[in-house]
């Protein structure tokens, strides 16, 4: 199969810059991998400073529910506004962070269809990146639902007990909830034949996730069976964490579910929607 | 079908073919292929192509609308699996070797893949970093690339505010950023005016006097003509010829001379000497006034010029055209293009 090759000189002088024969690399290393994500966090970025509308599911949408929430609940559930807040301003902020994690899903399936992802295919980098680039640049996206809710909140007379650190913990720890639940997403829209199936398909399986939980009423005032629904709900212990983080200050068993359940997401869905994606390209 | 003791280069047509010169005598083959075949339910898109192109050479694949070459060239990209066949590029295959063959090959599809909601200058460094090169490497090389494409002027605007000839450049500028041993090019020069066409023909000669390998689609076959040292033409699935652009021709026919006469001249007389020269039986255009015969040597054409002009047979105008790439089809498949379309079911298999 192998042709012979002499070794005669070659004198055509265009050849010293031939770009041919160079040496490959069998595999992409961890560090070119990191900048592969970084490079496609920032496009992400970029695209979402230039289309500020794809900000309004985590600008106006807290605000909208916290307002709407508090005052027409407030009095019902809690017998006053005030003391409604405590319980409504953590289940808006897991409530935001997981339908915001619902567009990964949504633009990778925009994405996938659009001609800058043929080049990426065609490319020597990380099957990972393409998904993971956004991801990271989606970080900023749950940071501005989580700051939005909490300002809404303050505004409305929200004082959360579990002062700074007890907050700042919270935040965290929705981020964190809003990224591994979005490899769910990813991996429907990697899935899904258009940008509108995986949206109606994230909105069948996020809405129940979070109205069948503890986000905005107190469990004890449920049904029986509905009180065992939202006890195997996972939102309900994010839920919970974040009560316990943002009104108490305290590091409570909860947190440590919360965080579980995110991880155990995120080992199940990152394979997935990366194996599917690279199937599908 | 091309072997490895076969000769990888056509003899030189014109000085505008320098590629071939460049291509040394020893060079390995850039792409292999044998067997290459694709199907999409019971469409089979890629029959069974064999195809070696050698380290150095424009290799032009011609065919008309839907043949496969789309199809035929993602699948060596590595963007489109391949049903069955082998393919190997620079000696590494690429059903087990993806990674190392993306990183030989850049690709410029048949449609734009670069970032809409970025501008031309964030493309080619994104793309640039993608690839591994530093951030200030990746926006230099970008900047000169943008001055080589002349898109210098556009470099801080939005793609969507691009002509399609600026993208296309753009386009082909993304896939040069790491000097790749081998392009792919998907017609190149779909959708640009001649002027824009010829740019483009330029820059491609420049890269393979650069010592890249190319590999190239078009529906054309003047454009395969001026460009490859060799060309496969594939219609339907499958590859009917190879050659270079010379020996194609000779198989195809060659070209034809399309005769206006002058006011008044009598164009009865100049068919007759016409016929008498070429050996050909010419054709009267419509409206009486001109006609066109079929030359089995482009000296004929003189020949005939000459003999009007010496019965004083006055000319409104004279051109020599190549045969139409229907003409090239009729030729080598008894059918012409233009009876592909939808709903024409393929009668060979
Ligand atoms: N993804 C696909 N699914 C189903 N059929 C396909 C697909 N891609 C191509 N085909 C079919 O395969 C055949 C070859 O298509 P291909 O795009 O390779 O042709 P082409 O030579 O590139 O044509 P063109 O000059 O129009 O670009 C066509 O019949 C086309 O309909
Ligand atoms: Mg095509």
């Amino acid at each position: 199969m192998t042709a012979t090759v002499t070794s005669a000189p070659v004198t055509n002088p265009t050849t010293t810059s031939r770009p041919a024969a160079r040496s490959v690399q069998a595999s992409v290393s961890i560090r070119d991998a990191l900048t592969q994500i970084t490079t496609l966090a920032w496009r992400a970025l970029v695209k979402m400073r230039r289309n500020p509308e794809q900000l309004v599911d985590v600008t106006a949408m807290p605000i909208l529910f916290t307002t709407m929430f508090g005052f027409m609940f407030g009095g019902a559930i809690s017998g006053s506004l005030a003391r409604y807040l405590p319980t409504l301003i953590p289940g808006i902020i897991a409530m935001t962070t997981i339908t915001s994690c619902v567009a990964a899903g949504v633009q990778l399936r925009e994405d996938m269809d659009k001609g800058v992802f043929d080049r990426f295919r065609s490319l020597p980098i990380a099957r990972i990146a393409p998904l993971a680039g956004p991801m990271m640049a989606d970080l900023a996206r749950y940071a501005v639902a989580v700051s939005v809710t909490l300002i809404v909140g303050v505004l409305m007379g929200y004082r959360p007990g579990g002062g700074v650190l007890g907050v700042a913990a919270g935040m965290v720890l929705a981020v964190i909830t809003g990224w591994s639940l979005a490899w769910i997403f990813l991996w429907i829209g990697t899935k899904a034949k258009s940008a509108g199936a995986v949206q109606g398909m994230s909105m069948t399986l996020m809405f129940p996730l979070v109205f069948l939980s503890n986000a905005f009423v107190p469990v004890s005032t449920l049904p029986g069976w509905l009180r065992a629904v939202t006890r195997v709900n996972p939102v309900s212990y994010v839920v919970s964490a974040l009560r316990d983080l943002m009104n108490h200050g305290a590091l409570t068993a909860q947190v440590g579910w919360a965080l579980l359940g995110c991880a155990a997401v995120a080992a199940m869905f990152i394979p997935l929607a990366v194996r599917s994606y690279s199937r599908r390209v | 079908m091309p072997t490895e003791g076969e000769t990888p280069l056509g003899r030189p047509e014109s000085s505008s073919r320098q590629a071939q010169r460049a291509c040394p005598p020893t060079a390995h083959p850039a792409v292999e292929a044998r067997g290459l075949t694709k199907t999409f339910g019971t469409n089979l898109a890629v029959n069974d192509i064999d195809l070696t192109v050698m380290e150095g050479e424009i290799f032009g694949v011609l065919g008309p609308n839907g043949a496969g070459k789309t199809t035929m060239l993602n699948m060596l990209a590595t963007l489109l699996p391949i049903d069955s066949g082998e393919a190997r590029i620079f000696g590494h295959d690429v059903r087990s070797e993806g990674h190392a063959v993306r990183q030989l090959i850049g690709v410029t599809g048949q449609y734009a893949s670069v970032d809409e909601n970025l501008t031309a200058r964030e493309n080619l460094w994104m793309f640039g970093r993608l690839q591994g090169l530093s951030s200030k490497s990746a926006h230099s090389i970008g900047d000169d690339l943008l001055a080589q494409f002349d898109l210098t002027e556009g470099a801080h605007r939005p793609i969507s505010q691009f002509s399609g000839g600026m993208r296309r450049r753009l386009d082909l500028a993304a896939s040069l950023l790491t000097r790749p041993a081998l392009i792919f090019l998907d017609e190149p020069t779909t959708g640009l005016d001649p002027w824009n066409r010829s740019q483009m023909w330029g820059t491609i000669r420049n890269l393979a006097a650069q010592g890249s390998t190319i590999m190239l689609t078009t529906q054309y076959l003047d454009e395969a003509d001026a460009l490859a040292g060799r060309i496969a033409v594939i219609d339907r699935g499958r590859k009917i010829a190879e050659g270079t652009p010379g020996e194609l021709k000779a198989q195809i026919g060659t070209s034809s001379l399309r005769v206006q006469m002058a006011e008044g001249a009598d164009t009865a007389k100049a068919v007759a000497l016409a016929a008498d020269l070429t050996s050909d039986t010419p054709i009267v255009s419509p409206a009486g006034s001109g006609f066109s015969v079929k030359l089995s040597d482009a000296n004929q054409a003189a020949d005939v010029l000459i003999a009007l002009r010496n019965h004083r047979l006055g000319i409104a105008n004279a051109t020599v055209e190549q045969p139409s790439l229907d003409e090239v089809f009729m030729t080598l498949t008894g059918h012409t293009s233009e009876t592909r379309l939808p709903g024409a079911k393929a009668s060979e298999s």
